[in-house]
């Protein structure tokens, strides 16, 4: 015998068991009945946990991208500043992000199968516990408990059949919950830790904070050059207007009072300044470091 | 004939395609008694994918059980040794 005929007699056999515990067949009806509802109710929880499950995983997969696509900006920006070993890091972080994220797409899709399956179980062990009740109503009306024991086992064993099936599909389903979770815990630790990217929870991440710092220490640099341009082209401005001497120095308030006393210069000076240190993208990375 | 797919529902499936379905059966059956994967695989989704193309899909108001049971598609051949014995894995 093989294993399909098997497989249907181990579920018949079951069914018959569930029969001989009843002393009136027709109890069994309203006993079965009852197990059907609450069956119906797991399944639909099962329906939701599965849903459940889908939603951390996804929210999961976003955070693991956005993650990875920071850290690509990060290693790009330190690329441009000429800090290869902290692309280096950040490129690492990445491929691990992005490691996490093609296994979580696969567990998502999986998911989504489960989800879909159990929805369509249960839609079907609806309809059929619908056509157990009319089924259990008409044989109660019309037949005495002798006359309705074959009936009642007709319907019996059809409506355990898909109970035994809807039973297994749902621990399929929990069980694949259960490992998701365990998964998802430990994705969320990573991402907490901040080993993926801090600045998902609101904080700097230590990649973050040194391009942060070389974009300080890059604009300081810039301002500097800046000021060091007004002094040079300022001589020359000096010897015609003949104003304030060498009193100006460098300092910023200094040019500041210095457009108000010759606007006609700092405007024809203005579009000079940002140009000058071209050498160093790093004029928009501030904006980056929030 | 109906044919039950654990996790799929019922199929009527022609009585004609009952050969062709016990040979796989039947290979089914050597393969989980070898212990044999990689068969085991082949004939499972053999069978299923016989009973697909061949059954029709029985309404799901219709109360019958099923002449044939067939694991569901991942089965593993663990599960399908727990099926078969009989305080396995089908609850109640």
């Amino acid at each position: 015998m093989g294993v399909m005929k098997r497989v249907s007699l181990v579920f018949k056999a079951k069914a018959n068991k569930a029969l001989d515990r009843m002393e009136d067949p027709r109890e069994t009806l309203d006993y079965s009945y009852q197990r059907q509802l609450e069956m119906l109710t797991k399944v639909r929880r099962g329906v939701a946990d599965v849903a459940t499950s889908r939603k951390r995983v996804e929210l999961q997969m976003n955070q693991l991208q956005q993650s990875s696509t920071k850290l690509e900006d990060q290693a790009r920006k330190a690329l441009s500043m000429g800090r290869e070993d902290l692309a280096r890091e950040a490129l690492g972080r990445k491929s691990s992000a992005q490691s996490q994220l093609n296994d979580l797409q696969a567990q998502y899709a999986q998911l989504q199968a489960e989800e879909e399956k159990l929805t369509v179980a249960s839609q079907r062990l609806q309809a059929k516990v619908d056509a157990f009740r009319t089924r259990k109503e008409t044989i109660k009306a019309t037949y005495t408990a002798a006359e309705a024991q074959t009936r009642i086992n007709e319907a019996f064993s059809g409506i355990s059949e898909e109970m035994g099936d809807v039973g297994m599909a749902i621990q399929r389903a929990e069980d694949k919950t259960a490992q998701m979770q365990a998964r998802a815990g430990a994705i969320d630790e990573l991402l907490a830790s901040g080993a993926l990217d801090d600045a998902i929870g609101g904080r700097r991440d230590d990649i973050q904070a040194e391009l942060d710092q070389m974009s300080a220490n890059s604009d300081v640099e810039l301002e500097l050059r800046r000021l060091r341009g007004e002094n040079e082209n300022t001589p020359p401005k000096e010897l015609e207007g003949g104003q304030n001497g060498g009193q100006n120095g460098g300092q910023a308030a200094g040019s500041a009072q210095n457009s108000q006393s010759a606007p006609t210069q700092r405007q024809a000076q203005a579009p000079s300044a940002p140009a000058q240190p071209a050498g160093l993208p790093v004029s928009d990375l501030p904006e980056d470091g929030a | 004939m109906i044919v039950r797919i654990l996790g799929e529902g019922q199929f009527k499936v022609d009585d004609d395609a009952t050969a062709d379905l016990n040979r796989l059966d039947a290979d089914l059956e050597a393969a989980v008694e070898r212990s044999d994967n990689a068969a085991f695989t082949a004939a499972l989704h053999g069978l299923l994918a016989q009973v697909r193309a061949q059954g029709a899909p029985v309404p799901p108001d219709i109360l019958e059980p099923s002449e044939l049971i067939l694991p569901h598609e991942g089965s593993s051949m663990e599960e399908v040794r727990k099926l078969l014995s009989d305080d396995g894995l089908i609850p109640g």
